[in-house]
């Protein structure tokens, strides 16, 4: 792998620049890549939680009047949409781009330029889906046989909402006659795109890029958790990819697969979302799994409790998550052999997360635990994640899922792992690697009243709506008899989701504020385990002054303390020495380094989807096949260009 | 397609070039995409009652087994432009990628030509004919987008190889990872070949 | 310091399980899932309550320990902890513990499984059809063709054939059975059996559409005697109005309007109707209409009548924009449509 470095190359001009707009347009660097996926997705959380603050208000009441039934369902199809695929994924992959390679001690990714075309797929996907707020139309159900159905419906109304998952034949041709549900198979498809493209590189990345001496067992479990995700990723999107092609085909060409008048299966779509669907709830937990297992041993000052236990179990919970899919379909007249087989392979996946909790307990046992604001939300996290999980499993008593599916009792569930469980992790380690990002320290006491005031509002939120959902409260309906007697419910619930709200303002205060005016944190502000924490804060750009080797599981930590004859960790003499001297090399590297340099080209095909996608849609219009043409032309010129480009300019040193 | 942060001290640690080793993790994925194709025609293939003409009944065996020889033997050629980069034959290199790139053209146009007869025939089978037909073009018609897109990154190659006189290394694309995806599209076709056109 | 962190823990676990507790107060709701009314509603209430109590005991064990944990082994400012890597006799414990109690779940699960998605041989049978945005009912032995309210007798096994005419629905009466799917094209089943006779009251589960959560259900079991005289009713063809009532014009409105959509025995028929069947329209037990969502009074009807997709959004029945005299008219006939009352 010497570097034959070609001549300069062809079409433009290589950007220089760093920094400026246009060096965020043309970066190649993992970590401002994951910076820009971090706020992006922050961006998209807050319109998500505009969406279920909406939606709450619809429902504080009986009979609400907030909404019309146009707007509700499009309110809780962008809100779960927006939550999963615009926000916990990308965020995801913003602590994958930001944290792993330091994690392992690599450069960068394996493929930085690919890595910036799945970040700028993603945006385009994004701003794609939420385009159908202006150009989407909702039509008239063509099923019935009469021209019923139709209804204006406002901007607010007119976006997908068909639900997260689409079902057919209600979200098909016939059922769903304008475009807004084509926005939504066709941005899925793109989105799902620049997922898989992330997960190639991020497997190519730990397959091969670890530094020296960083055997698969001694990664930290962050990566592992990473590693398992990409490959949930890699083997799940191909799944939705088909389904949702063959959804777009039913609408755009005609085809019949889910058309059930004409011998379509309207049960296909459901495995086939399924399938991808299920292995997708692992997508979004496991990274949040990772950041715990991280700060866990570090404020408890112990190592991880049993971590080829912990990481064992991690990937034993993506295997088995390809097994359970039609758990979500205990309803949807499967067989009842079938209808067992899944209720039983669903309860096994209590057994490896099981095995994590007690390992994450086992970490906090005997130790030394800090209350800081990362430790608060790592519990936070393990004790509504058991809630939610312990939910699921009564999912997986089928005949008790019989009464609960489809009612609050299921919205109840995944909130509990999904914002108890992913959003906590997420904001522990926000909070955790806040200084790895800006240098300076996250406030203490704004965390820790964001902390407590989204802890309450979490279980105001989603606590009550165990029961409503037990009451017969039924998911997706826009509003509610007096007689059912769910108002009082309801309304705690709305309060409660406002005070997230609240809680969330205080954390953008906290954010804003400590960026530029937080402590500065030096180097190993919490004396921490891993050798993300061996270099400078903020990161330098070339990440390692001097490429790591690394001798043990929790690296950094064995750098600066020995263990007595008891096992009680004694600081080493030396560790201020250590310290300061992997300072010293992280800001003055003693070698010239190559870093990759920027291109335009990612950010090119990216934008070219979105003129694939309109084309798409718009096709049957005259403009529609030309901007289609116009896409598909962009894509594989900024490709080819791509291709024959350099991966790094002729001695680009970045310093000497 | 492909390019790395390369740093002389970063190894490979596992030992496998990465540009290939991505290569055989996208294809791992691209398993799963054919494979639920393939699932979804076998599903509705046997389903009665639809509005004829079914797929089976409208297979030119003979036709298609000669343009799946076609596809082999561009296996056949990619190794020998495989097998001349390593010779460092840069002529030999070119002129196999290029007789790759035409092969699978070949088994394009034959693909395009099937297609034609299906929709010409009476009764006509298109893709709104029934879900086995609808079934039947999604996974071939894929196929077919896979070739055409092998067959462009191999003219890219071939390309590259005039410009500057030799296959770089330097540059993204590199011919080792793209006849690892050509040998899989050729893998998958056989498969599809036998699992759809042969077993009835 | 040392107090306020050991108050934190113990609001952190309190707060952590208070909704839990606070949820055993809520009053019942006509939709109560844990108020079963029938045999397969009570067996799955038997299966589920002891899954709740095993996870709540489970939920208190851990987060008990995390309280626990959180408190005694706070930072005091103790010396460093020792540096455990692990211990596998705990590892096998706690792999094994859950493995024992999950088998010990599955067992009866799929009994219950295998129990509950059979019709029993003497079962009586209804086909229930799903429509956006209401339910149809036919009884194929009796001739029936109803809507909104399914009459059954109590003590009786009604063993349901469904499908849809549309997209997904799904048939829910909480106090006598699970949900099942209404596939379009194909056929699901599902029992339902009430204990004692009784109005049951039911919603659609699955997202069908702009109208969804008005697509209700009601269930109404009489004992047989009721069942069988209502039985011998709706057989009858509808009762009509003597000319020159109001009602009579109600009539000749339904013969020149809604006869497209609607079928009313003895007065017109259709191959396939997009409304609901209104011979029997305002026999007693047929209390609700426009998917279970409005009560039968003259008043509804006439709103409805009026303007159905400003009731129910996305109706397929259109504003056929009568007059107000239409209106009346109709409504007196459609709350004539009693087969009690004969004539
Ligand atoms: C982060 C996302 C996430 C996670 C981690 C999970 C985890 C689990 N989920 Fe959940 N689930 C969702 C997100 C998630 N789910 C979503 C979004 C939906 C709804 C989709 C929709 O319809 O819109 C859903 C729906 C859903 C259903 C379908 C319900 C229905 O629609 O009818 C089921 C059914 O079985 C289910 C089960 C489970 C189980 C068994 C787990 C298990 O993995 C949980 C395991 C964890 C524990 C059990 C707790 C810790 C373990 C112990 C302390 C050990 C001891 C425990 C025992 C012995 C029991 N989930
Ligand atoms: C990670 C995923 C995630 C997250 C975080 C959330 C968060 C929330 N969700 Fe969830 N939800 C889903 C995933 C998620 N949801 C999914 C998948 C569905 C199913 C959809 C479907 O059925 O198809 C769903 C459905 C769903 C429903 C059911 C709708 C229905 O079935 O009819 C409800 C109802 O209350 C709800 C409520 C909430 C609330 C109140 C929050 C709160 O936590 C939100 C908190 C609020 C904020 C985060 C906003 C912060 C805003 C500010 C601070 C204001 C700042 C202002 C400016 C800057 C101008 N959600
Ligand atoms: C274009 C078709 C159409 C026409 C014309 C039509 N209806 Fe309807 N009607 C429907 C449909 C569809 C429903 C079911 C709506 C729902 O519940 O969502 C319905 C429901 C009803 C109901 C409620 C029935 C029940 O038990 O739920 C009544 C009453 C009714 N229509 C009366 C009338 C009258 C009176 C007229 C004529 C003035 C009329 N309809 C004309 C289609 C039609
Ligand atoms: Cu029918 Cu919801
Ligand atoms: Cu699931």
């Amino acid at each position: 792998m010497a570097s034959t470095t070609a001549p300069a190359s062809t079409i433009f001009r290589r950007p220089k620049q760093t920094s400026g707009w246009m060096s965020w347009l043309t970066t190649v660097d993992h970590k401002k890549i994951g910076i820009m996926y971090g706020y992006s997705a922050f961006f998209f959380f807050i319109l998500g939680g505009l969406e279920a603050l909406i939606l709450r208000l619809q429902l504080a009441g009986p009979n609400g009047t907030v909404l019309d039934a146009n707007e509700y369902n499009a309110m809780f199809t962008m809100h779960g949409t927006t939550m999963i695929f615009l926000f916990v994924m990308p965020v995801g992959a913003a602590f994958f781009n930001y944290m792993m390679p330091l994690m392992i001690g690599a450069r960068d990714v394996a493929f930085p330029r690919m890595n910036a075309l799945s970040f700028w797929i993603f945006i385009f996907g994004g701003i794609f889906l939420y385009s159908s707020f202006l150009f989407g139309t909702t039509g008239p159900p063509a099923g019935g046989n009469l021209p019923g159905g139709a209804t204006d419906a406002s901007w607010l109304g007119s976006t997908i909402n068909g639900g997260w998952f689409m079902y057919q034949p209600n979200a098909g041709p016939r059922f769903s006659t304008g475009t807004v549900l084509d926005f939504g198979a066709i941005g899925l498809q793109i989105l799902g795109l620049a997922s898989l493209i992330s997960a190639v590189n991020f497997i190519a990345t730990i397959f091969n890029m670890r530094a020296k001496g960083m055997k698969l067992l001694r990664m930290p479990v962050f990566v592992w958790m990473t590693l398992v995700v990409a490959f949930l990723l890699l083997f799940s999107l191909p799944i939705i990819a088909v389904a949702l092609f063959m959804v777009t085909f039913d609408r755009q060409l005609g085809t019949l697969f889910f058309d059930t008048f004409q011998g379509g299966d309207a049960i296909l779509w459901q495995h086939l979302f399924w399938l991808f669907g299920h292995p997708e709830v692992y997508i979004l937990i496991l990274p949040a799994m990772g950041i715990v297992s991280e700060t866990l041993p570090v404020f408890s000052r112990k190592p991880l409790f049993g971590y080829p236990a912990v990481v064992f179990a991690g990937a034993a919970i993506g295997f088995l998550g390809f097994g359970v899919w039609a758990h979500h379909m205990f309803a949807s007249g499967i067989t009842p052999v079938a209808q067992a087989a899944f209720g039983l392979a669903t309860m096994t996946i209590a057994v490896p997360t099981g095995i994590k909790i007690f390992n994450w307990m086992g970490t906090m046992w005997m130790g030394k635990i800090k209350f800081t604001t990362p430790m608060l939300f790592s519990l936070g996290f393990v004790a509504l994640f058991v809630i939610g999980g312990l939910s699921g499993v009564t999912h997986s008593i089928v005949p008790a899922d019989w009464q609960q599916t489809d009612t609050y009792y299921i919205v109840a569930h995944f909130h509990y792992v999904l914002f108890g469980g992913a959003i906590f992790g997420i904001f522990a380690g926000l909070y955790y690697w806040f200084p790895k990002l800006t240098g300076r320290m996250l406030s203490e006491r704004l965390g820790k009243l964001h902390f407590w005031l989204m802890f309450v509002g979490m279980n105001l939120t989603f606590g009550p709506m165990h029961w409503l959902g037990l009451q017969g409260m039924v998911r997706r309906t826009w509003k509610y008899p007096e007689e059912y007697n769910f108002g009082t419910w309801n309304m705690v619930v709305t309060v409660g989701a406002y005070t997230i709200a609240l809680s969330i303002l205080v954390f953008m205060i906290n954010w804003v504020r400590s960026k530029r005016r937080g402590a500065e944190s030096g180097m190993d502000p919490w004396d921490a385990r891993t050798i993300e924490w061996s270099i400078p804060n903020p990161t330098p750009e070339w990440n390692f002054g001097v490429n790591p080797e690394v001798q043990a599981l929790d690296d950094w930590w064995h750098r600066k303390y020995d263990e007595d004859d008891e096992g009680r960790p004694v600081r080493k003499a030396e560790a201020d020495a250590t310290i300061a001297q992997f300072h010293d090399q992280g800001v003055n590297p003693p070698a010239p380094i190559h870093l990759p340099s920027p291109s335009y080209f990612p950010f090119l095909a990216g934008s070219a989807f979105l003129a694939i996608g309109y084309g798409v849609i718009y096709h049957t219009k005259g403009w529609g096949l030309p901007l289609l043409a116009f896409g598909v032309i962009l894509l594989l010129s900024s490709m080819i260009g791509w291709s024959l480009e350099p991966i790094e300019e002729e001695h680009e040193e970045v310093h000497a | 397609m492909s390019d790395i942060a390369h740093d002389e001290h970063l190894h490979e640690s596992t030992g496998i070039e990465t540009r290939k080793l991505a290569m055989w993790i996208f294809l791992s994925s691209e398993f799963m995409f054919f494979g639920a194709l393939i699932s979804n025609y076998l599903l509705f293939k046997g389903r009665v009652g639809y509005p004829e003409p079914y797929p089976s009944e409208m297979f030119d065996i003979p036709f298609t087994s000669v343009s799946s020889f076609v596809l082999l033997m561009s296996s056949l050629t990619m190794v020998l432009a495989d097998h001349a980069i390593h010779r460092d034959d840069q002529r030999a290199t070119r002129t196999w990628i290029v007789a790759t790139a035409l092969l699978g053209m070949v088994f394009l146009s034959g693909q395009a030509f099937e297609f034609t007869e299906f929709v010409l025939h009476d009764p006509p089978m298109k893709i709104s004919t029934n879900p086995a037909a609808s079934a039947f073009f999604t996974l071939t018609g894929f196929h077919g987008m896979h070739v055409l897109i092998g067959v462009i990154m191999l003219l890219t190659l071939a390309g590259t190889s005039f410009r500057k006189g030799r296959l770089s290394t330097a540059t993204g694309l590199n011919l080792e990872s793209v006849a690892l995806y050509w040998h899989f599209v050729d893998i998958i076709w056989i498969v599809i070949f036998t699992v759809v056109y042969l077993i009835k | 310091m040392r107090s306020r962190s050991r108050r934190r823990s113990v609001t952190f676990a309190l707060l952590t399980s208070l909704p839990l507790l606070l949820g055993s107060c809520i009053e019942g709701s006509p939709l109560d899932s844990l108020d079963p009314q029938g045999p397969a509603a009570r067996r799955i209430d038997e299966l589920g309550t002891p899954v709740f109590w095993i996870a709540g005991v489970i939920l208190a064990i851990v987060l008990g320990g995390l309280a626990f944990a959180m408190i005694r082994y706070r930072d005091r400012g103790q010396a460093d902890p020792r540096q455990i890597h692990g211990n596998a006799k705990l590892e096998v414990l706690w792999t094994a513990i859950p493995i024992i109690l999950l088998a010990g779940l599955a067992v009866p699960t799929v009994q219950a499984i295998f129990d509950l998605t059979e019709c029993e041989a003497d079962a009586m049978e209804v086909d229930v059809i799903g429509h956006q945005w209401w339910f149809e009912y036919r009884y194929p032995e009796e001739g029936i063709t109803t809507a909104n309210v399914m009459v059954i007798p109590a003590g009786k096994q009604v063993c349901l054939n469904m499908t849809s005419d549309d997209v997904l629905h799904n048939y829910w009466i909480p106090k006598l059975n699970g949900k099942r799917y209404l596939v379009p094209g194909q056929q699901t089943l599902l029992t339902l059996e009430a204990d004692q006779p009784g109005e049951y009251w039911g919603q659609c589960g699955e997202f069908c559409g702009l109208s969804h959560a008005l697509m209700r259900a009601r269930v109404r079991a009489v004992d047989q005697t009721d069942y069988e005289a209502w039985v011998a009713r709706m057989q009858q063809p509808a009762t009509l109005p003597a000319d020159g009532t109001p009602a009579a014009a109600g009539l000749a409105e339904f013969n020149g309007i809604c006869s497209t959509c609607h079928v009313i025995e003895g007065v017109n028929q259709l191959d396939k109707p997009v409304g609901p069947n209104l011979t029997h329209f305002a026999d007693p037990y047929r209390n609700v209409f426009a998917g279970a969502s409005l009560e039968r009074t003259a008043e509804h009807i006439a709103e409805w009548l009026a303007d159905p997709p400003t009731i129910k959004p996305g109706s397929f029945m259109p504003n056929l924009n009568l007059t107000s005299d239409e209106i009346d008219a109709l409504v007196a006939f459609l709350q004539g449509l009693d087969p009690t009352k004969g004539n």
